[in-house]
């Protein structure tokens, strides 16, 4: 593996004096398995999206809908705090978590964001199956559709608060990705588990979230430089690419025929495919990033050599 | 000499407390005997990090720090004579060595980032790992600009450097600087070692060795300065070292703005998606709750 190779003609020229200790990475790369904190990265966005989708149907009279948002919230975030847990070394003391409030700590944040979030969702989706105490059932739904956005796009600051090249200079456009993202994976799971004749704002949704999916990606990818080299590259390029062809079949479906079930299935299907592999994607860059030391260097060196550089 | 490090207890909230100490690792005097690594070792009774290999790189088997090495002993072989001006360079050869550690950084990420209060800032401005707290989720270790803290494969947990907490604390010196036959690592309150440090540049510059420079001492850098700095013959990443790191947190507010403002952005994309819907010609229009 040579670094060289794999940086673009600008950074060429600043890589021509590129060193580093035998061509050693310089970071240690994230400790995170890309199944679970990836996939968490992936249901985290299906469940707080789905919530918002959830209190629209409830508010507009689509109990369908409503039901569909509230299940996927459910099994979205229930696996995500599987998937959280099981990540840590030791698992048995994921309450620590709990024990101090930090707000210097996206995952701190981001730990009592979910123990806000989780019961909510928890009620809302019992309560609608069972049809008992529909007052707290209707609190609990617009409660978590409210932290549902901000527990959709806090994992992009978890994630941006690195000094992983590919995550960290991605953190201003790293926020919209992910909430488009969201925005289309639940939409698309809307479309398979709400009758077609509810889906109508799911479709429309699916436009817009991928629109925003898309165009964020596209400019993250373009503010940062050379770095942008680590999601072109290797597994990371294979699914960002895979990720945003399957993000416009499905927003293209969604539009054409999404009225009709099979297509509004397979739409869906198509649309959560792709917000799954970009999610990987961005996981799998950062790893990328992290493992080759010119992502490090060259930019910093840059930043060195700038006149106006100020750490402020 | 007027640089000064900041003295990060007070930020911290300690009202009473000794000085900053910390490490002044010259590699100029560096002999690689990696006594360091060994003292290291023996003192905090860190596990071997399997599998051992030959690397092939210099004297160097040991590679990196990780969970369970704390200073690292790096060798780089340069066809370059030491000092400039000395013959044509084609046959000098230049060992550098030079033993790395935690850089105990004035603004440190892997304690900003830690979800639980494991890692936390002592009364010497140093920062520590508390193992009985750490739950393992390895926020640190991708936090790190330096590479330093990394997790054990088998219990779990991250580690790194303490600057010796247990000896610092009754006046004791860092099991490494202890060891150290040539004092290239030299321990002691922060203010004196930054002006031996400006001495010692000083004097090798004018001996004619002008590769020498310092590392990490400088309050106004991306974390404000290191409480273990180095004196180096060469670009820090040519020692492993990363050129201009910058603790994340400092683009944390602007983070948390971004994110706020995507959050809103989720919800008012829904809700345009539900109000185009209510429009729709021809569509089926949702049932209105009856009763």
């Amino acid at each position: 593996m040579t670094t060289r190779s794999r940086v673009d003609g600008q950074a060429t020229a600043l890589a021509d004096e590129y060193v580093s200790y035998y061509n050693r990475r310089i970071l240690k790369p994230p400790t995170w398995r890309a199944a679970s904190i990836g996939g968490y990265l992936y249901l985290g966005g299906l469940a707080g999206a789905s919530s918002v989708f959830a209190a629209g149907g409830q508010l507009t009279g689509r109990p369908g809908l409503a039901r569909a948002g509230k299940a996927a919230a459910l099994v979205g975030i229930g696996l995500s705090l599987a998937a959280l847990v099981e990540d840590l070394g030791r698992p048995e003391r994921f309450l620590h978590m709990l024990r101090t409030f930090k707000p210097t700590s996206p995952m701190s944040v981001g730990s009592w964001l979910l123990a806000s979030y989780a019961p909510l969702v928890g009620v809302s989706l019992l309560t609608d199956l069972t049809g008992r105490f529909p007052f707290t059932g209707r609190a609990a739904c617009y409660g978590a559709a409210i932290l549902g956005p901000a527990v959709t796009t806090y994992t992009a600051v978890l994630i941006s608060d690195t000094a992983v090249p590919a995550w960290h200079e991605g953190h201003r456009e790293m926020p919209f990705l992910f909430a488009g993202s969201a925005t289309a994976t639940a939409a698309g799971s809307a479309m398979i588990a709400a009758p077609p004749s509810e889906n109508g704002p799911a479709r429309r949704a699916a436009v817009l979230g991928t629109a925003l999916e898309l165009g964020a990606g596209w400019l993250m990818r373009r503010r940062m430089g050379m770095i942008a080299g680590a999601y072109e590259h290797g597994r990371a390029g294979v699914l960002m690419r895979t990720g945003e062809a399957l993000a416009v079949a499905g927003a293209v479906g969604a539009v054409l025929c999404g009225r009709r079930r099979a297509a509004a299935v397979a739409s869906g299907a198509a649309l959560m495919a792709a917000s799954a592999c970009i999610r990987l994607g961005v996981f799998s860059a950062g790893v990328a990033s992290s493992e080759d030391p010119a992502y490090t260097v060259v930019p910093q060196r840059a930043r060195l050599a700038s006149p106006e550089t100020t750490y402020a | 000499m007027t640089t000064r490090l900041p003295q990060v207890q007070e930020e911290t909230g300690y009202e009473r407390h000794p000085p900053r100490m910390g490490f002044f690792t010259d590699t100029s005097i560096c002999i690689g005997c990696k006594a360091c690594e060994v003292a290291c070792k023996e003192w905090n009774q860190l596990p071997a990090d399997p599998p051992f290999t030959f690397t092939g790189l210099s004297f160097d088997n040991t590679e990196q720090l990780s969970a369970s090495t704390w200073r690292h002993v790096a060798f780089v072989e340069q066809r370059k004579p030491m000092r400039a001006g000395a013959g044509d360079g084609s046959g000098d050869l230049r060992w550098l060595m030079a033993s790395d550690v935690c850089k105990h950084c004035t603004d440190a990420a892997c304690l900003d980032v830690c979800p639980t209060g494991s890692l936390f800032r002592t009364e010497f401005g140093t920062v520590v790992v508390q193992s009985d707290i750490c739950n393992g989720c390895g926020y640190c270790v991708s936090a790190c600009p330096y590479g330093v803290i990394d997790k054990r494969e088998d219990d779990g947990l991250a580690w790194k450097c303490t600057l010796c907490y247990d000896r610092i604390g009754d006046g004791l010196t860092p099991a490494c600087a202890q060891a150290c036959p040539t004092q290239s690592i030299q321990y002691g309150e922060l203010d004196d070692l930054l002006d031996r440090a400006a001495a010692r540049v000083e004097a090798l510059h004018q001996d004619g060795v002008t590769d020498a420079r310092l590392y990490g001492h400088d309050p106004g850098d991306g974390v404000r300065g290191n409480g273990a700095f180095f004196l180096l013959l060469d670009r820090p990443e040519v020692y492993g070292l990363p050129p201009a790191p910058k603790v994340t947190t400092r683009d944390l507010p602007a983070m948390w703005r971004h994110a706020g403002l995507a959050a809103l952005t989720l919800a008012a994309t829904i809700a345009t998606a539900f109000a185009a819907a209510s429009f729709e010609f021809g569509g089926a229009r949702p049932a209105r709750v009856r009763k």
